[in-house]
């Protein structure tokens, strides 16, 4: 193992959000904050709770799964693109370093800052709205194994991505839609029968789901059937990335 | 066991345990060695062709070639950018591709471009640059790097900071920082003005000095010609000579002598006909060709003398040898 490699890749990744604080957390916070404002203050107050938990408590663990994915993503997609994008890129090829520990290394930054952003954002949310979290080992684990997951998802579309506009297209058109419908500001219970049918084929809606029984002890799927599903898209993208590596695909001719 | 028998089998141990020795010899003296290696891209382009060679412990081994012949193809194979088609490569003994960590370990790379992280700063690039080669971290090798190439008092700049000619010298602080026994230097003073050309070669001497094995490719023949110890030439995909560059000199640098003379002649008169004399400048010069063979049969003694005879008088003479350059061009335009 080379762990120097591996510490060298996460260390700098680290700097690198270290740099751009204001991309990677104020941003983030600020709009989730508007958030809160907008749908806890504004409209939460006019709305029925769900479940027995307040709109404004009920929307926290949506917000936090929103940013936690699209943070994820763009975290990891950046990070790698950019150095193919300049053309550092090499160094990192040329270097006694393994596949795993380049994975190691890129995700394992891009995963640990997301879950700092998502533990910032839940700590604004507890200024505006009363929090519990009933099951704080489920909700970590939760939180980790979205993190790495969309961390790798992120990996994945960096290396795939020739230009700065495919990095952007897989978060706006894909992840963005499915995250707002995929039960973030509502219980999927909320929708008509057959809706309720076809969300089950969102894959947030098992995050969603699972990560607010975690908070709140109710959940829309059970909570095998979220971590199981959770648990299928990592070993996804962790055989999409091995392909990437044997094959050298975007990476070496 | 029959006497002659007896003695044939230990003939054979004695062959096979010198041919066995003469095998780690050659390990041992080559530190690079590629053999049948090819590269077709995707695109169905052939960047190389059944390349062969070998680079030695410690020289400086200049790869020439025109742009496009397979240059930075073969460093990328070697350095694990590119996946060879066929063909197999040994660093200091070791598979490039199935004992990557050994070789590469092994090995530093200033690529041709210049590829930097524009917001990090020169000491924390070249320090990221040896943990990912897998060594602990060592600052005080890292301040005699950056000292060696001028570059301490810049160690807090960003790179988007500096100049080109600064940018190449990081770059080659990032590639030494691993203590590397192999440096791979591809196009190193392409872009570079011509003072810190002369500032490079001294860093890439001192490198050789200090045992590191050095790999360049150019196209600037002068820059082979000053440093290189051996010298191959690739043309489309295929090394086409790899020679020592004094004997490469030696075979191919034809060298003339130039008389300028009292009188000019109309034509060269006859008995002067065997040693290949030409006139030039309206007459007013005779030009004698001539390799190191004539200088070793005392060609020039002999074409004076006969000069001398024939009252042909000449006030001035010079000497000159045909450069790497010419030699290059006119070994790559055989081959067109």
């Amino acid at each position: 193992m080379n762990l120097y490699a591996m510490r060298a890749i996460y260390l700098f990744e680290m700097a690198r959000a270290g740099r751009t604080v204001l991309q990677s957390i104020v941003a983030p916070v600020l709009s989730t904050t508007l958030y809160f404002i907008v749908f806890g203050a504004a409209i939460g107050s006019r709305m029925q709770e769900i479940d027995g938990v307040s709109f404004g408590s009920f929307i926290v663990p949506g917000l936090i799964m929103l940013s936690l994915l699209t943070q994820s993503i763009s975290n990891a997609s950046f990070g790698i693109y950019f150095p193919k994008f300049t053309g550092t890129i090499y160094e990192v090829l040329s270097a006694p370093v393994s596949p795993l520990e380049i994975v190691v290394g890129y995700v394992g930054a891009a995963a640990t800052k997301s879950i700092i952003l998502a533990l910032i954002i839940l700590a604004t949310a507890g200024l505006f709205v009363p929090i519990e979290i009933q099951h704080p080992f489920w909700m970590l684990l939760f939180l980790v194994l979205t993190a790495v997951t969309f961390s790798l998802f992120g990996f994945i579309i960096g290396i795939w991505a020739d230009g700065f506009e495919k990095l952007q297209l897989v978060p706006l058109l894909i992840v963005t839609p499915l995250t707002f419908l995929g039960g973030s500001f509502y219980s999927i219970s909320m929708l008509p029968p057959v809706w309720q049918k076809v969300a089950l084929l969102n894959p947030v809606v098992y995050l969603v789901s699972g990560f607010r029984w975690s908070f709140f002890g109710t959940a829309d799927v059970h909570l095998g059937v979220s971590l199981a599903m959770t648990l299928v898209f990592l070993i996804a993208c962790l055989g999409a990335t091995i392909w990437i590596f044997r094959t050298g695909y975007r990476l070496k001719n | 066991m029959l006497p002659h028998a007896e003695i044939w089998v230990r003939c054979c141990i004695n062959l096979a345990e010198t041919s066995f020795a003469s095998a780690n010899i050659g390990i041992m003296q080559n530190i690079i060695s590629v053999a049948n290696l090819s590269k077709v891209y995707a695109s169905g382009f052939e960047a190389l062709k059944d390349v062969n060679l070998d680079i030695r412990r410690g020289e400086i081994f200049a790869l020439l070639g025109p742009n496009g012949a397979g240059k930075t193809t073969l460093i990328s194979i070697i350095c694990g950018l590119v996946n060879p088609s066929t063909g197999r490569v040994l660093a200091d003994g070791h598979d490039v591709v199935t004992e990557y960590r050994a070789a590469r370990s092994r090995i530093g790379l200033v690529p041709q471009e210049l590829t930097t992280d524009a917001f990090e700063t020169v000491l924390a690039t070249v320090t990221f640059s040896r943990g990912l080669f897998g060594k602990p971290p060592n600052p005080a090798h890292i301040e005699k790097i950056l000292r060696e190439l001028s570059l301490w008092d810049k160690k807090d700049s960003r790179l988007r900071t500096l100049s080109g000619g600064m940018k190449r010298r990081v770059m080659i602080a990032k590639a030494l920082s691993h203590e590397p026994e192999i440096l791979f230097l591809d196009e190193p003073t392409a872009g570079v003005d011509v003072e810190l050309r002369r500032d490079m070669w001294e860093v890439v001497r001192q490198l050789r000095e200090s045992g590191v094995t050095i790999i360049l490719t150019t196209h600037y023949i002068e820059e082979a010609e000053e440093m290189a110890d051996r010298i191959g030439v690739i043309h489309r995909g295929r090394i086409i000579l790899v020679e020592e560059k004094a004997e490469l000199m030696r075979k191919l640098g034809k060298k003339q002598l130039t008389l300028q003379l009292l009188e000019p002649l109309a034509a060269i008169p006859d008995g002067l006909d065997a040693y290949g004399l030409q006139l030039g400048d309206e007459g007013n010069e005779l030009v004698y060709s001539y390799d190191d063979a004539d200088v070793e049969q005392k060609g020039i003694a002999d074409v004076l003398r006969a000069l001398g005879a024939a009252g042909i008088h000449f006030k001035d003479l010079q000497t000159s040898q045909r450069s790497l350059e010419e030699i290059f061009v006119s070994l790559v335009s055989e081959r067109s």
